[in-house]
């Protein structure tokens, strides 16, 4: 048994419905590395870039799958082709730049040059000079290419994989995040711009959070203390037939007062929150203008392993965590609007902007509370977090925002890619 | 231009640094006109000819209710900001003047520890409004894209 291997021995998770998560998988180093293999490069498909972001042959961007450097880039024949941006040779960075148009990707330390889809194709002094020097004879050029990734495009969302056994991208995402993506990529889209943010803490403290429900209306209080939303408010949380994925969601026209006038403030007396009617001078960020079918106007659905899809209000992106360490992540978000966007659709977009990000209104408490649990538990790795919003036991669908059972369903399904051993089913 | 309005200009950012730092936000709002534009924009997307800020308040109203957001509800990392201003630039424009100036913004948490959040550049547009000088366009282009933590603070 290799060391890291017997990483995943210190923790025990007593319970098998992901009720109980032992601190020490947030902060293990060994752990960490783990995960780049089994489920960063596992079964899955992680998401790595827009279509409309590389719209010509030779567009390329330069993104992180886990924390590999991968080129993502549009060949000559128009597909796309994702390969790690590290030099067969010396394994250097090839492409240094993070987004660009390129022939082909050529390494600058000893001119090794790669087409756009990955292949060796050209190697300086290669038969040496005046016979002297170069390579072997038998160097086979064409196994010394970029590492490549299978690549899956769906509503010209581009997903990759490091592995063979990842099952087809619709059958991994499933009918609900299928749906979802088609919904939110129904039409051209158009980049209006990225944030990043640098989180210091583990990056499944933040998966965790995107499948929590429940801290939306408790941490985060400006749509409370504006009296926009309460977590009263119609909501819930969907899943995968696996529930690794998960998507919570709100319905416009659910002011508290409509639907539960007596709950909406009685949940929050213990809280110590303060006046919770406080008026904006200029609300007009906060409209939503109506643009699909249904009436869903908050929309995050996360997908296992790494991005998140979010649509707040008429705010869309779509994040990608990028791992540095155990504890350190980044996440890199890609905001779009649509093609057909006017200008007043256009700006309405960019100033609700103000909601999402690191510097959000509704958003920003997420880093502080990540790097809150982060620092507090660096020791007593065998202590475990409580995961009971919602019940034990079996996963289902949420009607309902107090819960946290998505994370269970995260946790099952990391534990099954790791190879962890669970304890007892719990009632 | 006068070695007056050179420091002049140099005295509003000082003061405009000074406020932040002293957690003074109601009143830097006050050195803003009521149709102004506060914005945090990342050299990233301006390199890209990209639209998407950070932080976008296109009027006082908005930037008023940022502050009361911070003080009523939101939640970041309890610090304390120091702004570096390093000399203005200041060029006649529009009835007013088009001033910039390089900053470096380091925040330190109640335990003394002390980190770079930011540098950058700030591009304002500054014009005289009740014979005081006040901000029609503060545009922050932030180096430090990679934002640490969070954005709570105006920088």
């Amino acid at each position: 048994m290799s060391a890291t291997q017997e990483a995943l021995r210190r923790y025990h998770f007593p319970a098998s419905d992901g009720s109980r998560i032992p601190y020490g998988m947030y902060r293990d180093a060994e752990i960490y590395a783990l995960e780049q293999e089994r489920i960063f490069r596992g079964p899955v498909w992680n998401y790595l870039a827009l279509e409309c972001e590389m719209p010509a042959p030779g567009d390329f961007r330069v993104i992180a799958v886990g924390d590999t450097p991968v080129i993502v880039n549009r060949a000559r024949d128009g597909a796309i082709h994702a390969m790690v941006n590290r030099c067969a040779h010396r394994g250097s960075i090839v492409q240094r730049q993070i987004y660009g148009n390129a022939r082909g990707h050529i390494c600058c330390y000893h001119q090794w040059s790669y087409d756009l889809t990955g292949r060796l194709v050209s190697v300086p002094f290669r038969r040496g000079v005046k016979g002297v020097g170069g390579l072997p004879a038998d160097f086979d050029m064409g196994c010394h290419g970029l590492q490549t990734l299978r690549v899956s495009v769906l509503n010209g969302v581009i997903f990759g994989s490091f592995s063979e056994d990842a099952v087809p991208l619709q059958e991994f995402l499933d009918v609900p995040f299928v749906a979802q993506l088609k919904r939110i990529f129904h039409k051209q889209p158009v980049v209006l711009g990225y944030q990043r943010q640098r989180i210091f803490g583990n990056w499944k403290l933040y998966t965790d959070n995107l499948r929590d429900p429940n801290h939306g209306g408790l941490l985060h209080m400006f749509q409370i203390t504006f009296g926009i939303a309460r977590l009263s408010g119609r909501g819930g949380a969907t899943m995968d037939r696996e529930h690794k994925h998960n998507m919570s969601w709100a319905a416009q026209g659910s002011r508290p007062e409509d639907d539960a006038p007596a709950e909406s403030q009685e949940g929050y007396s213990d809280t110590g929150r303060g006046d919770m009617d406080i008026r904006l001078r200029d609300p007009s960020m906060l409209r939503y203008h109506k643009e699909y079918p249904d009436d869903l106007s908050l929309t995050i659905a996360s997908i296992f392993p790494n991005c998140a899809f979010q649509q707040i209000g008429n705010t869309l992106a779509v994040r990608q965590f990028r791992t540095k360490s155990a504890d350190e992540f980044e996440i890199f978000s890609t905001y779009f609007g649509y093609a057909d966007d006017d200008d007043a659709m256009r700006r309405h977009r960019l100033r609700k902007a103000n909601l999402a990000g690191p510097a959000g209104l509704v958003s920003m408490e997420d880093g502080e509370a990540v790097e809150l649990v982060h620092r507090a538990i660096v020791r007593d790795g065998q202590e475990h977090s409580v995961v009971e919003f919602g019940g034990r036991g079996a996963i289902s669908d949420q009607e309902n925002l107090v819960t946290d059972v998505p994370m269970r369903g995260f946790w099952i399904h990391y534990c099954k890619l790791m190879g962890i051993e669970t304890g007892e089913p719990r009632p | 231009m006068t070695a007056d309005r050179f420091i002049a200009m140099t005295m509003l950012f000082e003061k405009y640094a000074r406020l932040l730092d002293e957690d003074r936000l109601e009143e830097w709002t006050d050195l803003f006109v009521e149709g102004c534009l506060y914005e945090i924009v990342s050299r990233e997307n301006v390199r890209q000819n990209l639209p998407l800020s950070l932080m976008l308040c296109d009027s006082k109203d908005m930037l008023r209710d940022r502050i009361s957001a911070l003080r009523e509800a939101n939640i970041f990392n309890i610090h304390v900001d120091c702004h570096v201003i390093g000399p203005v630039h200041v060029a006649p424009s529009d009835a007013g003047w088009d001033v910039s100036s390089a900053y470096a913004l380091y925040q330190s948490t109640q335990e003394g520890e002390t980190r770079l959040f930011s540098v950058g550049r700030y591009h304002a547009h500054v014009v005289e409004h009740d014979g005081a000088l006040r901000f029609a366009r503060q545009r922050v282009v932030v180096d430090t894209g990679a934002i640490l933590t969070l954005l709570a603070t105006p920088i």
